[in-house]
């Protein structure tokens, strides 16, 4: 029916390209993160004078502290950097990849759009290749205002993880929609839903970070010695809420289009059909989140593990529901 | 009360103390409802009370899952029925949940709307005493004259956006009262849209009704297959309008490869919908429904009916007709279960049940399958029974089964139950005489009808509580005050809620009001941390600038949760 077989096959072989691509990013981001050779050199260097090193290797615990600029700004460090920094090569390079891997993605996903003439979104595993796509270029996007190239080792990880999903245990063969899905709907609904998807898992692993690097600052164990590099707890919490707040709308968006489109194609806004019922969770427990924020009581540590929690039912949703569970929205795209 | 002295032990005195008592704890749980804590709370229990109807079966979805769940799980079923697991969503504890939240915005959205009405009315409050507290802050010296200074900050802060006053030695100014506005609009909507979602399900309906092709459908009571009234709903008010289904296509999928295959990919009914003795042509589809007033008629689902004849013994036709089967809903082959009654025959009625195949093939073990979901090799195979098919005893019976209880089996010739298996336009002659022709086979639709008169204002809610939620989470709320005093001037900002922008806020401003530039500030805005080089001491006076966002919310919360106006 109409379906470019070639183009579909180009797909597959660019989704493939593309993790591969993926994966040294991750490689480059995590030396980054955790710290290499290039993380020691450029600490040995911020530390400017060779007393400074001595001291680093006869009390590494205080030296640490005395080393560390009073905040060492990812941005500062980077972009603004004071000469004596040197650049963070290993994100560079990761950062470089994954411009790559997300050019060779979004041609993947243009292909797949293009051999069957239509949204790339009709099944999961065409909703998982988008949502990664934008998710790396929500990162992209947001890095240019302020550096969380900190987040690249668990993007490109997380974005490759799903690919693998993708091709393999979601992996669709391209087609035209079913007609419960081919409505002008699935062209506002969906996007948005992936759209916020990208948020609240960005969202989600600043508040992991904010978890970690909080146990840095209060308890300073020697396995999160890599977390020095971060903002403070107190910045990736905020910046963490800020993205969820964001998710959070389109979220409420995304769950009143689909009670819009329910009404068109099922005569009813809502029926507590399962994947209702979990989209309603979802924005039950982030409204939670929301809360906890502004109630006493409540430290930033356990409203991030509500954040968690939130990502969590959202993973839930997609994966679990879609699969497993009887309803009206069983468009998996799987037997 | 008050009148009462310690020593008097009438029975008044009884009556009184306990009422005292109870009016003091309702008191005390109507504050302890509505504490943020408490709503975050039953936030999360929302969430969980409604997770359950995911993973049961529902009454309000599917009674038949629910009963089957109910024979295959005895005691457990019944406990788990007990506690209303499969009417998750009308439950006592899930209603009860929905309903203190409910109880809950009600108890702060009045005292917030009325604060707020307040605080929109009233000029932007004198500045405290001591500004170096407040997050965003700069102190510098200026040769102006005092007045005139503050005339300019208080030009400069109107253009910004910012309402102001004057009082005294300084200007106040705030800005941002959409956010709360927002906020309140959010809260409000959502109380609006549930009690609409309850008042719709009173006054609306919904009916189900299956059309063979050629069939008209009548709006009235009798024409639906099933009709679920809301408690209010007044059939009366079904308006008038018919519905004849002309014809319905489908095609499906025969070139992708593994599990799209076979997969719909259109269903179009073309449909003539009569209204007022008017009538029109329509295409109705899965996501295109037919509109009459606030009445829509929806596409849910379709299947083949085949036309079935049966003739007795002396070649008179006893039966004949389409015969609505019913697709197996996981089988893309549309492999479809029916049957055939014919009440009529003389002497004893008549039964067949079997399944309908669209493209009977056969599988590996050998058995017929229907491999496509199109006509490509129809085929009907079915058993038949000959007794009483209990039309008459009274108790409701389904159109699409048969209860062969006081029916017996049509043998063949040697004994065996007689199978009979037809090709379109095929005939099999009956151990009674009689015959069974297949004759051909027609499309049938399933469609809900249904009306909902609130679904307007459900939308208008709906819209109310993504502009409010926009407003609440992203208009700064902030406060300002400039001060002049001997030519020391002071700006401080404080910010309500999440303002990431606070501290910038007050630099910008001293700046424009003839502060030194400050020599290490950054154009980006994202280095609050170096804010602190405008004066050390004032710093010091703030042991952790970056917490007070934070910290002036729990401010507020400390004094209850309506929020005072009152910030400090
Ligand atoms: C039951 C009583 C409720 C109270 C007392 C209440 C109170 C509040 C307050 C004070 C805020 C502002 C927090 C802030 O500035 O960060 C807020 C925000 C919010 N509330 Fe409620 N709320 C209630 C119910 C609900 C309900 C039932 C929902 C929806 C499920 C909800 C969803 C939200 C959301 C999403 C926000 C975020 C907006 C913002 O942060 O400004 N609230 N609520």
């Amino acid at each position: 029916m109409d379906v470019n077989t070639d183009l579909a096959m180009w797909s597959n072989q660019l989704i493939v390209s593309a993790m591969i691509v993926y994966a040294f990013a991750m490689i480059f981001y995590a030396f980054d993160l955790f710290g290499g050779r290039e993380l020691k050199q450029s600490e040995a260097i911020t530390s400017g004078a060779a007393r400074a090193s001595t001291v680093r290797r006869t009390n590494r615990k205080t030296a640490t502290a005395l080393l560390d600029p009073p905040e060492i700004d990812a941005s500062a460090d980077a972009s603004t950097g004071s000469g004596k920094n040197k650049p963070r090569r290993g994100a560079r390079i990761g950062t470089s990849l994954l411009v790559l891997a997300v050019l060779l993605h979004i041609a993947a996903v243009l292909t797949r759009a293009l051999s069957v003439m239509r949204v790339p979104w009709g099944n999961m595993m065409e909703y998982v290749l988008t949502a990664t796509a934008i998710t790396v270029v929500v990162f992209l996007i947001v890095n240019v205002k302020k550096d969380i190239r900190y987040l690249g080792t668990i993007v490109a990880g997380g974005v490759l993880l799903c690919l693998g999903l993708a091709i393999t245990v979601f992996y669709t063969p391209a087609a035209k929609l079913i007609p419960a899905l081919d409505s002008y709907w699935i062209a506002i609904h969906v996007p948005i839903a992936i759209l916020s998807t990208s948020l609240l898992y960005i969202s989600a692993i600043l508040a992991v970070f904010q978890i970690l690097k909080n146990a840095h600052e209060t308890k300073d164990p020697k396995w999160l010695r890599f977390m020095r590099r971060m903002p403070s707890s107190i910045d990736l919490e905020r910046f963490s809420y800020t993205i969820a707040a964001v998710g959070f709308i389109t979220w409420t968006f995304t769950l009143i289009a689909g009670a819009i489109w329910a009404e068109v194609a099922w005569s009813r806004y809502w029926g507590w059909d399962s994947k209702e019922i979990w989209t309603f969770v979802v924005w039950v427990i982030y409204a939670a989140y929301l809360h906890a924020r502004a109630t006493r009581g409540w430290g930033p540590t356990r409203v991030a593990v509500l954040n968690l929690v939130g990502i969590a039912t959202v993973i839930f949703n997609f994966t679990v529901v879609n699969m497993y569970f009887n309803g009206l929205h069983s468009y998996s795209g799987l037997d | 009360m008050a009148k009462k002295t310690p020593t008097d032990k009438s029975g008044k005195a009884d009556v009184t103390q306990p009422q005292l008592g109870f009016f003091g704890m309702c008191r005390w749980a109507w504050r302890q409802l509505t504490t943020m804590r408490v709503a975050l709370i039953l936030l999360l229990f929302l969430a969980l009370a409604a997770i359950p109807g995911s993973l049961l079966p529902q009454r309000i979805q599917d009674p038949g899952r629910v009963n089957k769940f109910l024979d295959n799980n005895g005691a457990w079923g019944q406990f788990l029925d007990t506690i209303q697991m499969f009417d998750v969503y009308s439950s006592i504890w899930f209603s009860s949940v929905y309903l203190l939240l409910m109880i809950s915005l009600v108890g702060c959205v009045i005292p917030r709307s009325a604060q707020h009405w307040k605080a929109m009315r009233s000029a932007p409050p004198k500045a405290p005493r001591r500004l170096g507290r407040m997050p965003g802050y700069e102190a510098f010296t200026s040769a102006q004259e005092s007045e005139e200074f503050l005339d300019a900050a208080q030009a400069r802060l109107k253009r910004l956006g910012y309402r102001t006053s004057r009082h005294g030695d300084h200007v106040a100014a705030e800005r941002g009262y959409l956010r709360e506005t927002g906020n309140l609009v959010f809260h409000i909507a959502l109380l609006v849209a549930t009690l609409t979602m309850a008042i719709g399900s009173l006054f609306g309906y919904s009916g189900q009704r299956i059309l063979v092709e050629g069939d008209t459908f009548t709006n009235s009571l009798v024409s639906y297959d099933s009709f679920e009234p809301g408690s209010y709903y007044d059939p009366d008010n079904l308006p008038d309008f018919r519905l004849k289904l002309d014809k319905f296509t489908s095609t499906f999928d025969d070139q992708a490869p593994g599990s799209q295959f076979g997969q719909p990919r259109t269903f179009d009914a073309k449909v003539t919908a009569t209204v007022d003795g008017k009538s029109e042509s329509h295409v109705l589809q899965v996501n295109s429904p037919v509109r009459v007033g606030s009445t829509g008629v929806y596409l849910t689902g379709n299947g083949y009916a085949p036309e079935v004849t049966v003739r007795d013994a002396k070649g008179q036709i006893v039966q004949s007709g389409p015969q609505v089967f019913i697709p197996d809903g996981g089988d893309p082959g549309y492999t479809s279960e029916g049957v055939v009654k014919v009440p009529d025959a003389a002497g004893e009625q008549l039964g067949f049940v079997g399944v309908f195949l669209p493209t009977a093939t056969q599988n590996e073990k050998g058995e017929l399958v229907s491999s496509f979901a199109e006509l490509r090799n129809p085929y009907l195979v079915m058993s038949g029974y000959t007794g009483d098919l209990g039309l008459d005893s009274g108790s409701p019976q389904s159109v699409y089964t048969l209860d062969a209880a006081n029916m017996t089996e049509m043998t063949d010739a040697s004994g065996n139950p007689l199978l009979i298996q037809l090709a379109q336009g095929e005939t099999q002659k009956l151990p009674n005489g009689g015959s069974v022709t297949f004759e051909g086979v027609k499309r049938y639709i399933a469609v809900d009808i249904s009306q909902d008169p609130t679904q307007g204002l459900m939308l208008v809610s709906a819209i109310c509580v993504l502009l409010g939620l926009g407003l609440s989470l992203f208009i700064p709320r902030r406060r300002m005050w400039v001060r002049i005093n001997d030519g020391k001037v002071e700006v401080a900002a404080l910010a309500r809620g999440e303002d990431p922008m606070v501290e910038r806020a007050a630099k910008d401003l001293a700046k424009d009001l003839g502060a030194e530039a400050d020599a290490d500030s950054s154009s980006d805005g994202t280095s609050r941390t170096h804010t602190a080089s405008s004066g050390d001491k004032v710093s010091d006076a703030r042991p952790d600038r970056r917490r007070t966002g934070r910290a002036s919310q729990d401010a507020e919360e400390a004094n209850g949760r309506s929020r005072p106006d009152d910030w400090q």
